[in-house]
């Protein structure tokens, strides 16, 4: 995309007015999406984005700009925007020699987006929705979206780093509505991976479209959800939001720096119930949230955040750490060349449990069943967090019984994490997510087993 | 956005020009810049400045629509992108209805969007309101620190063409201060923080209120010190501006044309209906030059118009653009919306508001036995279904009891139903204020909603 010693030049530039630290990310993405609803392919759009956003530090301030011109003018005109709002008034000749980091690929994808027919893309659409429309004669109306892009990545700073990475994503979704007496009800469901169309060989289009249209059909019978705390347990492989909010963002070093978080201070501290071990893990073969390198040119890992209950690290990006005299944890990220860098999650999840799943169920006198959640958000200074429940029933007497209409949990997070009282060893990955941090949107993976909160307040009217 | 003759539009004819025969060719040409300061403990903690430009390219033949878009306006990327949208209007499904918009007469309502004075406004004073800022919201109370304090601004033009005949070109600018609070008290396991966050926006820094904004951050954050959670019961809501304007933005997704016509409204077949409380007028003006949102024209080039949505309580009217139109049988409502180049428009209320009543909130509360003052809603992206009218968020704020503002209350959800919610509307406050969105804000009362706590 851009030639060494231009990029060596650029950061040197960069770096002549005596800031400590300069770097380059550059994106060339072509994407293709497609959309159908109401029984048509509505469009087929491709898009193209290409450019480069420079980052230039001195001391505590960081100044930034972003080009899509990516000619060595261009880039030298960006860093010189950069290195104005990041000024030291110092100086002097430095220069940067860039040494190409070997490729890191957790990702292997067989059928790169662009070789695959358009044509090929909009017949999963067609499929889907045929799919769920002869579920049931109550499905009234399905939406289906398909989504590709194939991203160059260049990272390169003036400590030498230089990395190359290609990520690729590919992603499915499908919403049903389902008309009946007690008025409509919706359903959903998606799939996502850093994977190319090989994805299909494997994936049942019509099985998801089918459990969209199941989802929307089960709630048109749906009773309002119950109002108050209560026990509540969670499906495998749809509660990981809960940990992303409950303690996730939490543990962001950006927010520990700045005392806002509920989580600050308490490194080697009982934080969860001894069943929790926590783990963000950006190496995860083919998984939402999975990288090669961070938005940052740090290669990513595994990182264990809390251990049976204990919390052992947070996770870092180049400013928090550098300030803390410490490594990275692969946990710089960025939505794109527009956008500054922070500490982000990548795949995040719960190891299994000791117990059986039914017995989590039948060892519950009255609660609710999360089957399906939708999104949460969370105050980290509070600690308090919401998420939405999809999909719900009600526990009665050990069995799940009434389904439930759609409604909010709230609960605080380090009360959640000690009320965990049982884990199941079912473990599965979930739907892909966007996780949203100051404005910016990136993929992100969760996961976790069956498990019971022993209290949380469940938002409904009953 | 029209009025400015950009160099942009001449970019989009020739695009245009390049129709052949039997197509519609659209194209959407934006340019743009930001700046944004970041202040933390008395210093710049980042600062951005940075442009933008693309294009977004539509074309219809025979019923079929293909699309694309590029962030770059390089000669050779223009024709890569007519290219990519011609080959993808193969894949789609022929639609008798997909056509672009059509001139219709309505005049423009012109606006003041641009101004001198910010676009000359010099950067270290920008970083200067962002230090005040910090510096008034972590002085007035012992408990409040600052999380962050920031100044941005942005300014963009664009332009729209069309085999059609839409022709309009535009620019606007506009700033805004924000600061986020902390408030801490107790200690050891009573230890406690709650936030709170202020703001200030303007067509130029000299319209900001700067003492407001900070008061707001330390307001909202040391009002929740000390907060519980309250048993459930049924209980009547006072919405704070800010919250009624979220609560209208989620109303505004089931008056979409395009959700009407597919079926996907609550409200749909229910036009001249009683469908919220005789108190309710809603109206959608983005010609009202007060509103944050004001624009002359839609994201199709069609003018902005004023439409009453609800009148006196009884559905009048949903919003369309021109595709929802040709379905429903109608004429479009000038409410395409359109998020940037790297879309094609969709349908939405543009600037939104109720009619206000007359009296402060004080005056609501004091009129309320057993309530609740919301001061803050969370998680409205996952616990509100527009499609099922299922409504229930996650909330702070303070009890409200024999009239008078008390205790407050968090880790609780308020839930109800979109439809019942309208009908129960028990008035509406005099105090409206425009707000950085695509709605108004002013006190909602709404009686019997269910609070969930303990």
């Amino acid at each position: 995309m851009i030639d060494t010693d231009v990029l060596e030049r650029v950061l040197a530039g960069a770096v002549a007015n005596g800031a400590e630290f300069a770097e380059v990310y550059a994106e060339d993405k072509r994407s293709t999406s497609a959309g159908l609803d109401d029984g048509r392919v509505e469009q087929v759009s491709s898009g193209r984005d290409r450019g480069a956003g420079i980052r230039v530090v001195a001391g505590d301030t960081t100044g930034f700009a972003y080009t899509s011109d990516l000619s060595e003018p261009g880039l030298a005109a960006a860093a010189s925007a950069a290195s104005a709002a990041a000024s030291r008034g110092g100086g002097g000749v430095r220069t940067v020699a860039l040494t190409r980091a070997a490729p890191h690929r957790p990702n292997a994808v067989d059928r790169e987006p662009d070789s695959v027919a358009k044509a090929a893309k909009v017949e999963l659409l067609e499929r889907m929705n045929d799919a769920a429309r002869s579920f049931g004669p109550e499905i009234v109306q399905v939406s289906a979206g398909y989504g590709d892009s194939r991203k160059h990545v260049l990272v390169a700073n003036t400590d030498g780093v230089l990395t190359d990475d290609e990520v690729v994503r590919t992603l499915l979704r499908v919403s049903a509505v389902a008309d009946g007496d007690t008025g409509m009800q919706t359903g959903y469901q998606s799939m996502g991976h850093t994977v190319g169309f090989e994805i299909f060989d494997t994936v049942d289009v019509e099985q998801l479209a089918r459990e969209a249209a199941r989802q929307a059909i089960t709630k048109l019978r749906a009773r309002p959800a119950p109002s108050g705390a209560m026990p509540v347990v969670i499906k495998h492989g749809t509660g990981g939001v809960l940990f992303h909010e409950a303690c996730g963002h939490g543990l962001e070093a950006d927010h520990i720096q700045k005392g806002a978080s509920v989580y600050a201070g308490k490194v080697g501290e009982q934080v969860a119930s001894p069943l929790v071990t926590l783990v963000d893990d950006g190496t995860m073969p083919g998984e939402w949230g999975t990288l090669g390198f961070d938005d940052e040119g740090h290669v990513t890992q595994r990182n264990v955040l809390i251990e049976d209950g204990i919390l052992t690290d947070y996770m870092w990006d180049y400013l928090r750490a550098r300030k803390e005299g410490r490594p990275q944890s692969g946990n710089g990220r960025r939505q794109s060349y527009q956008h500054l860098p922070m500490v982000r999650m990548t795949n995040t999840f719960v190891l299994d449990g000791p117990d059986d799943p039914d017995d989590i169920v039948g060892s519950t006198p009255h609660g609710v069943y999360v089957a399906k959640l939708g999104g949460g958000s969370v105050n980290t200074a509070s600690g308090d967090f919401v998420f939405g429940m999809t999909e719900a029933y009600l526990i009665e007497n050990g069995e799940i019984t009434e389904p439930l209409r759609d409604g909010n949990l709230i609960g605080n997070g380090p009360k959640v994490l000690a009320d965990i009282d049982m884990l199941g060893n079912d473990f599965a990955m979930g739907s892909p997510g966007t996780c949203g941090k100051d404005g910016q949107g990136v993929p992100v993976g969760d996961g976790q087993p069956t498990l019971r909160v022993k209290s949380l307040t469940v938002g409904g009217t009953a | 956005m029209s009025g400015f003759e950009s160099e942009l539009l001449a970019v989009a004819d020739r695009v245009v020009d390049q129709a052949r025969s039997g197509e519609q060719i659209e194209a959407f040409v934006a340019r743009g810049g930001e700046t944004e300061v970041r202040v933390y403990q008395g210093d710049v903690e980042h600062f951005v400045s940075a442009q933008s430009e693309g294009i977004g390219i539509r074309v219809i033949r025979d019923g079929r629509t293909g699309f694309a878009y590029a962030g770059t306006l390089e000669e050779s990327a223009i024709r890569d992108v007519l290219a990519e949208a011609r080959d993808n209007v193969q894949f789609g499904t022929v639609d008798e209805w997909a056509a672009l918009a059509e001139p219709d007469g309505v005049p423009v309502t012109q606006q003041e969007l641009w101004n001198d004075h910010l676009a000359e406004y010099p950067t270290d004073r920008k970083i200067d309101l962002a230090k005040e800022l910090e510096k008034l919201a972590s002085g007035a109370d012992a408990r409040v620190r600052v999380d962050d304090s920031n100044y941005a601004d942005a300014h963009g033009e664009s332009a729209v063409a069309s085999t059609t005949g839409i022709r309009t070109s535009g620019r606007e600018n506009g700033c805004y201060v924000s600061v986020s609070t902390l408030a801490d008290d107790g200690e050891g396991a009573a230890a406690e923080t709650q936030t709170g966050f202020g703001f200030s926006v303007g067509r130029a820094p000299d319209e900001f209120d700067l003492d407001r904004a900070a008061r707001d951050a330390v307001d909202r954050a040391t009002r929740l010190l000390g907060a519980t959670q309250p048993p459930s019961r049924r209980v009547t809501v006072v919405l704070d501006p800010f919250v009624t304007a979220q609560f209208l933005g989620v109303i505004s997704s089931t008056l979409n044309g395009e959700a009407v016509v597919k079926g996907r409204s609550l409200f749909r077949e229910r036009i001249g209906e009683t469908v919220a409380s005789s108190s309710v007028t809603l109206v959608d003006d983005p010609t009202n030059p007060r509103a944050y949102t004001a624009t002359d024209v839609d994201g199709e080039g069609l003018a902005a118009r004023r439409n009453v949505l609800i009148e006196h309580g009884v559905l009048r009217r949903f919003v369309h653009n021109s595709y929802s139109a040709r379905r429903a049988g109608t004429v479009s409502t000038g409410n395409a919306t359109r998020g940037g180049f790297a879309g094609t428009p969709g349908v939405g209320c543009l600037a939104l508001s109720l009619v206000p009543g007359r009296r402060s909130q004080a005056e609501l509360v004091a009129d309320i036995d057993d309530g609740l003052l919301v001061q803050q809603m969370q998680g409205l992206h996952s616990g509100v279904n527009p499609i099922s009218g299922d409504f229930s968020t996650g909330a702070a704020g303070l009890l409200i009891e024999r009239g008078a503002v008390g205790a407050p209350v968090r880790e609780i959800t308020i839930a109800s139903t979109l439809q019942k919610m309208l009908l129960d509307i028990v008035e509406i406050g005099g105090d409206l204020e425009w707000l950085p969105m695509r709605s108004a804000g002013m006190s909602l009362v709404i009686r019997d909603v269910m609070m969930s706590g303990t």
